[in-house]
């Protein structure tokens, strides 16, 4: 380019004369297209020479490939499963396994750290001092340590050193617990049951919109029908007359010591307790900080307000409060379910068959193919994150501040 | 400007490191060794008897040795080694990304690992077994009478796939309960998490050493599968896995001829042809493996023979005390055999 080049364009300042006729170079649609193809194409050609240099590096090394080793026969066993599993399984029923006792953990995990973090984060502000400062205390000292600190500590430090099988405590209703986890009484169905259940499924379906119903009367009246009763009564009530009637039977078998353990009964392995015991505690106390920024978020205005027109102290919170700061609270707390998630990951440590421990453990090591089994983790994780954040974002959109 | 510059500085990086990944095969891994200085080796986190820190701090075992001798061979240094602690989960990334140059880390020689992880086993270092450790106290004295028990096992290895492989060919129903480290395995052991410690006999002998009280605690008689552990190398490299093939054959030979670390100077002079072509004192074998001729001179003048690797790290005068047995050589009824250096 000449100076002569570069004074004829800027010896064009008003647009109105600007020639039509400048160089290409500078129309700056086709510098934004051309940069965008750079883009595309840099990016297009970073993946390609990613894929090539492993394919051929794999050839190169004889390393097996494909996916079809997911149909292979595993030959080993898993210790805690949800679904039926042996060694004559296929790999991919273990990556079933893994994925089920991944999920197990994850849900139960964030159900009840929710739970735990609400309460925590509204006792933090509660005017009883004492109440407050435990609640810090908590708080503090759960989210400086190393989740994995914890997790070690809960597993090796306190549910190792539990009583052997044989000293075994003995807790109300037949269970016991002991160094190798918590055995209760398992329930054992007769083949009719199934009724019972499809009836608590259509009585929950049937509260559901008798809380509707009764939502709209109130809306309509002022005043709300007794529905917490009438629901009590459905999900109660209609199952066990379907019980009654077609006279299922529901019996437990209590666990008893032979030989080596305790048999008949539900295991519950002390690696899930430790696992979902240190997850849950260390989440809640993030959740608690969350919830009480959210709180603090809202304006004291609102709070004065309901009360200036005589709500009740439960009221306040339920219904000024607690929606207000919602708004604030569930897009972090998205980011905390995600964390516990990817945190279950953890467990490979304290032996808690996992996805990571069955799969990317186990199973990469005995056929080898590291590739595929990563990509294949990677993309579970990777579905269950993006699952969870649109779940999230759908109730955030749901909860979120209508404008009028 | 700028962004042409990352985009150059990308394509250079990616550039570069295809070309570096291409180096370390096709230059051979004889000659990214020496350019270096040291042979890294993949050894296990601590199994006394084939590789763990000693008294001094120093590698020791076994296995070790066999790193050890290749420093010898290449470098005419024990020491020009460097350990790379790994679990049973890493060991094979680490080889075959060329983390590491040799894998000696109680691995089993099987079909699988040898045809599709893309790496060669280069011999036997210790012809193994898998065995049951149980509690004294549990009164168990066979294999077949542990129905109902808890076993701790290790993740990844092919301890997980015997166990699964005996219980549910003998109908015996018993819950595993996998670890990733070898460490978190005895531990959970130890706290009583589990009944029964399985892995390889020689590592049972190993850990129960390790654990408080190793007077109650028994080690099972029953031996249920066959564990050829041995140095591995990445496949596609034929120099360098001759080297390592042959210094566990000179290893071998040198206990067959009887050439030892105390008789090795005296042997230099000696009239049989075979003893002078192993220390180099006739031929060029060690041109033959890319090192110096003196190779097996050194290694055994450093280390000694397979047999007083053997005695020094696991054999009966150690803590681990175990026989020779099957790891004797052939003519002593053994299994140990190597081609003659020739």
């Amino acid at each position: 380019m000449t100076s002569e080049d570069m004074s004829k364009n800027n010896a064009a300042p008003n647009p109105k004369d600007a020639p039509a006729k400048a160089s290409l170079i500078y129309d700056p649609k086709i510098r934004a297209w051309f940069y965008q193809i750079l883009l595309l194409g840099g990016v297009l050609w970073f993946f390609s020479s990613i894929w090539g240099n492993l394919t051929a590096n794999m050839a190169r090394q004889n390393i097996r490939t494909g996916f079809g080793f997911l149909d292979n026969t595993s030959s080993f066993e898993i210790g805690f499963k949800l679904i039926e599993y042996d060694r004559s399984s296929t790999f991919g029923d273990a990556l079933l396994v893994g994925f089920l006792n991944t999920m197990l953990v994850s849900v139960t995990g964030i159900f009840i750290a929710t739970l735990l973090g609400f309460t925590i984060g509204i006792a933090r502000l509660s005017s009883n001092w004492i109440i407050a400062r435990l609640a810090t205390v908590y708080i503090e000292i759960m989210r400086n340590i190393p989740l994995l600190l914890q997790m070690v500590f809960w597993y090796f430090g306190v549910l190792a050193v539990m009583p052997g099988v044989k000293q075994s405590i003995e807790l109300p209703l037949y269970s016991v617990f002991n160094n190798r986890g918590l055995v209760t009484p398992a329930p054992q169905y007769s083949d009719n049951f199934s009724l019972v259940w499809i009836a608590l499924v259509v009585a929950l379906i049937v509260a559901f919109f008798v809380t509707r119903w009764a939502q709209k009367r109130q809306d309509e009246t002022g005043k709300r029908p007794p529905a917490a009763l009438i629901n009590t009564g459905i999900i109660v009530g209609l199952p066990a007359i379907v019980w009654l009637a077609i006279g299922a039977t529901l019996t437990f078998t209590i666990p008893v010591l032979r030989g080596f353990n305790y048999v008949d009964g539900i295991h519950i392995p002390p690696e899930f307790i430790a696992l979902l015991w240190a997850l849950i505690l260390y989440t809640a106390a993030f959740i608690a900080e969350i919830v009480r920024a959210g709180i603090l978020a809202v304006p004291t205005g609102q709070g004065e307000a309901a009360k200036s027109l005589g709500l009740s102290e439960k009221h306040r919170l339920r219904q000024v409060i607690i929606p207000q700061a919602m708004r604030v609270i569930v897009p972090p707390l998205t980011s905390q379910y995600l964390n516990l998630t990817k945190n279950s990951s953890l467990a490979v440590v304290i032996g808690y068959p996992d996805l990571v421990s069955v799969f990317m453990g186990t199973t990469l090591n005995q056929t080898g193919q590291a590739v595929e089994v990563v990509a294949i983790t990677m993309t579970i994780y990777l579905a269950l994150s993006l699952g969870t954040s649109a779940f999230m974002n759908w109730f955030n959109a749901r909860i979120a501040l209508t404008e009028r | 400007m700028q962004k042409k510059l990352i985009l150059a500085a990308l394509a250079t990086a990616f550039g570069m490191s295809a070309t570096a990944s291409n180096a370390a095969s096709d230059g051979g891994t004889l000659q990214a060794v020496t350019d270096k200085g040291f042979v890294q080796c993949g050894v296990t986190g601590g199994v006394r008897g084939f590789s763990a820190p000693d008294a001094d701090n120093n590698w020791s075992g076994l296995e070790v040795d066999f790193c050890r001798a290749l420093g010898a061979a290449i470098f005419d240094d024990v020491d020009a080694v460097r350990y790379t602690p790994l679990t049973s989960t890493e060991r094979f990334a680490a080889l075959s990304s060329g983390e590491i140059d040799v894998l000696s880390r109680t691995t089993t020689w099987t079909m699988t690992r040898d045809t599709s992880l893309g790496i060669n086993f280069v011999g036997v270092m210790f012809y193994d077994g898998q065995g049951f450790m149980v509690r004294k106290s549990d009164g168990i004295d066979s294999a077949f009478d542990l129905d109902g028990a808890s076993v701790c096992i290790e993740a990844g290895t092919t301890t997980e796939l015997n166990a699964a492989d005996f219980f549910s060919s003998n109908d015996i129903a018993v819950n595993t309960v996998v670890f990733e480290e070898q460490d978190e395995v005895i531990q959970a052991y130890q706290d009583g998490r589990c009944d029964v410690f399985t892995t390889d006999s020689s590592a049972l002998a190993a850990e129960r050493l390790s654990l408080e009280d190793p007077g109650a605690h028994v080690i099972l008689s029953e031996i249920i599968s066959k564990e050829p552990l041995g140095p591995s190398v990445r496949q596609g490299d034929d120099a360098w896995f001759n080297l390592n093939r042959w210094v566990y054959f000179l290893l071998l030979n040198a206990e067959e001829l009887g050439v030892t670390q105390a008789n090795v100077d005296e042997m230099l002079a000696s009239d049989n042809p075979a003893i002078k072509r192993l220390l180099g004192v006739e031929g060029t074998y060690g041109d033959m493996i890319g090192v110096s001729n003196d190779w097996g001179y050194r290694i055994i003048k450093a280390l000694g023979n397979y047999g007083e690797m053997y005695e020094r790290h696991v054999g009966p005068q150690t803590e681990i005390g175990i026989a020779r047995g099957v790891n004797a050589l052939w003519t002593d009824g053994g299994i140990q055999y190597a081609p003659p250096v020739r």
